[in-house]
């Protein structure tokens, strides 16, 4: 099975990092951003961050894939 | 008419109409196996999008995260972390086990196992572990439908009949429909989840505070802990939030449901796309959320926090409106229920009876005995559901502890040609093993870490372990038995 590319490994760990290891530097109420405490906020922004950061991933993919079949 | 016969007549014409479009999409297909369980392998984006939204967001998402931001506060926020990682997770596993699938023929999570290890007791273990996995995730689905009628019949019908007649319903749809109707399904439930989702949650902070910001401000000054961890809990602080988000994020995909929905999808870059939009989907808690909250401030001292956002509803809402918001709950539960039972019964059939009992059953037998199971299992949940009185989320919680326990296999089986039958057979034993002792002896969390995860991490080191000390026979790779083709290439 061919192995994921160690740029989308990369991408995949900004995520993880941002929204479940470093939990203790944003667990909090202050400042409020848009109205929302701050561990909310953060949250919902990491959603679509981490979305970002599969989209790269995926056209990291994409073009080995191609670069693959060009180059057997 | 008085509001609970408005409200509950709403509840009805939504849950027809979703199983109405469920019917008809499985008119005029041939219901062999295959299209019963895996829709034929060609769903396209939008299907496998719907699909797995469809499972994905159930009565847990509606009524169990909110009920959690209302009784327990801060630590409710796990839920947004480990939907979305767990779809950064997919995005390395389900086009490889989708490869898998389609090369060998799989429909099920244990026919991976079984192809990849060659060891039929380790695929019915898997299929084992999976099926008892599925009870407390199909009692969640049945309560919360009961929680809805009851509290939308404005107390007048109480949850045990009204979960006895979701049952009956279930059973006639699965039974009839398989896996496509199910998806289509989930077209109508999840434009409605999503619209009552943003309702509820702009609406109740809108009409109770004047908006989402002064709604905040006001919890922020009457109860400052309620929103940061652990909140009102004394023992969910950030360690529990790491290593319950590990565990339920890298758990995800190992429902069996969810590993077989892979199987539906018509290719693997359908699964890396799915990968890349599915957390946007996870914005539509936030709102959920949002109404929990609230709820803290508008109808506080609930006994049962599972009641808050229907409760919440109720106060600021005409009585169609909480209609709505009923329907879509019902369908939010009924439609990962049949994904479930549909699961559960197919392995039940395929991969523990056929194999150990009755190797003669042709496929359509099999596809009979499924359905038989389908009632079985409805009837077990529901005598559970009426039983027992635990929160969604902690029901969750329990069957997260169990699946989890089978990623080591799934993933050095994907990526490290040296694991063994034997070492994953003694690593999923432990981990089950470990997370049922300490769940029954009530020490979850224990030292702060949540006790599936510590599970998760013994299997882990047991099974490389062993494979260490004592590898897959390695003769020529391609001609052992029971190791998948793929795994030699790697």
């Amino acid at each position: 099975m061919r192995k994921p590319s160690p740029g989308a490994l990369l991408l995949a760990v900004i995520p993880f990092v941002a929204m479940c290891f470093s939990v203790a530097l944003w667990d909090r109420i202050e400042p409020m951003v848009f109205g929302l405490p701050f561990n909310l906020f953060w949250l919902i922004a990491w959603i679509v961050l981490s979305s970002g950061c599969m989209w790269l991933a995926y056209r990291l993919e994409c073009a080995r894939a191609t670069a693959t079949e060009r180059a057997p | 008419m008085s509001p609970a016969a408005v409200c509950l007549a709403t509840i009805f014409a939504i849950v027809a109409v979703g199983t109405t479009v469920g019917f008809l999409a499985g008119v005029r297909r041939r219901m062999d196996l295959e299209q019963w369980t895996v829709g034929g392998r060609g769903f396209g984006v939008a299907l496998v999008f719907l699909l797995m939204a469809g499972e994905v967001y159930t009565t847990f998402a509606f009524l169990g995260a909110s009920g959690w931001a209302y009784s327990r506060g801060g630590p409710t926020l796990y839920v947004l972390a480990y939907l979305t990682l767990a779809y950064v997770v997919s995005f390395f596993i389900l086009p490889q086990i989708w490869e898998a699938g389609r090369r060998h023929g799989m429909q099920t999570q244990s026919d991976f196992f079984l192809a990849r290890y060659g060891n039929p007791w380790l695929a019915g273990c898997v299929c084992i572990v999976g099926i008892v996995c599925f009870v407390p995730y199909l009692q969640l689905q049945i309560t919360g439908v009961g929680l809805i009628v009851s509290i939308a019949s404005y107390d007048g019908i109480a949850p045990g009949p009204a979960m006895a007649v979701a049952v009956a319903l279930l059973v006639a749809f699965v039974s009839v429909n398989g896996v496509r109707a199910v998806a289509w399904v989930s077209i109508v439930k999840d434009v409605l989840m999503v619209l009552a989702a943003l309702a509820i949650g702009i609406g109740v902070p809108l009409i109770h505070f004047g908006g989402i910001g002064p709604m905040f401000q006001a919890l922020a000054h009457a109860h400052p802990a309620h929103l940061t961890m652990p909140g009102a809990t004394r023992n969910l602080g950030h360690a529990w939030f790491i290593s319950t988000v590990l565990l339920t994020s890298l758990g995800f995909y190992m429902w069996p449901h969810a590993f077989a929905a892979a199987f539906t999808a018509r290719s693997a870059d359908t699964l890396r796309r799915n990968a890349v939009v599915m957390p946007l989907y996870t914005l539509t808690l936030a709102f959920i959320f949002f109404a929990g909250f609230a709820a803290v401030l508008v109808v506080p001292g609930l006994a049962n926090g599972d009641l808050a956002l229907l409760t919440v509803v109720r106060q600021s809402f005409p009585p169609w409106f909480l209609g709505v918001v009923g329907g879509a709950g019902a369908l939010t539960a009924m439609v990962p229920a049949s994904i479930f039972l549909l699961t559960a019964a197919t392995l039940f059939a395929k991969n523990l009876y056929r194999p150990l009992f009755a190797p003669a059953m042709s496929d359509a037998q099999v596809a009979r005995l499924a359905r038989a199971m389908v009632v079985v299992l409805g009837l077990i949940s529901l005598c559970l559901a009426l039983l027992s009185s635990t929160t969604l989320v902690s029901l969750l919680l329990t069957g997260y502890a169990g699946v989890t326990q089978f990623f080591p296999g799934v993933v050095l089986g994907l990526y490290w040609p040296r694991v063994s039958a034997r070492a994953v057979f003694a690593g999923l034993l432990a981990g089950v093993g470990g997370a049922v002792f300490l769940m029954t002896t009530h020490r979850d969390p224990l030292f702060g870490l949540s006790a599936g995860f510590l599970a998760l991490c013994l299997n882990f080191l047991i099974v490389v372990l062993l494979s260490l000390v004592m590898p897959a026979v390695s003769r020529d790779p391609s001609q052992r038995p029971g190791t998948l083709a793929w795994a030699a290439d790697a």
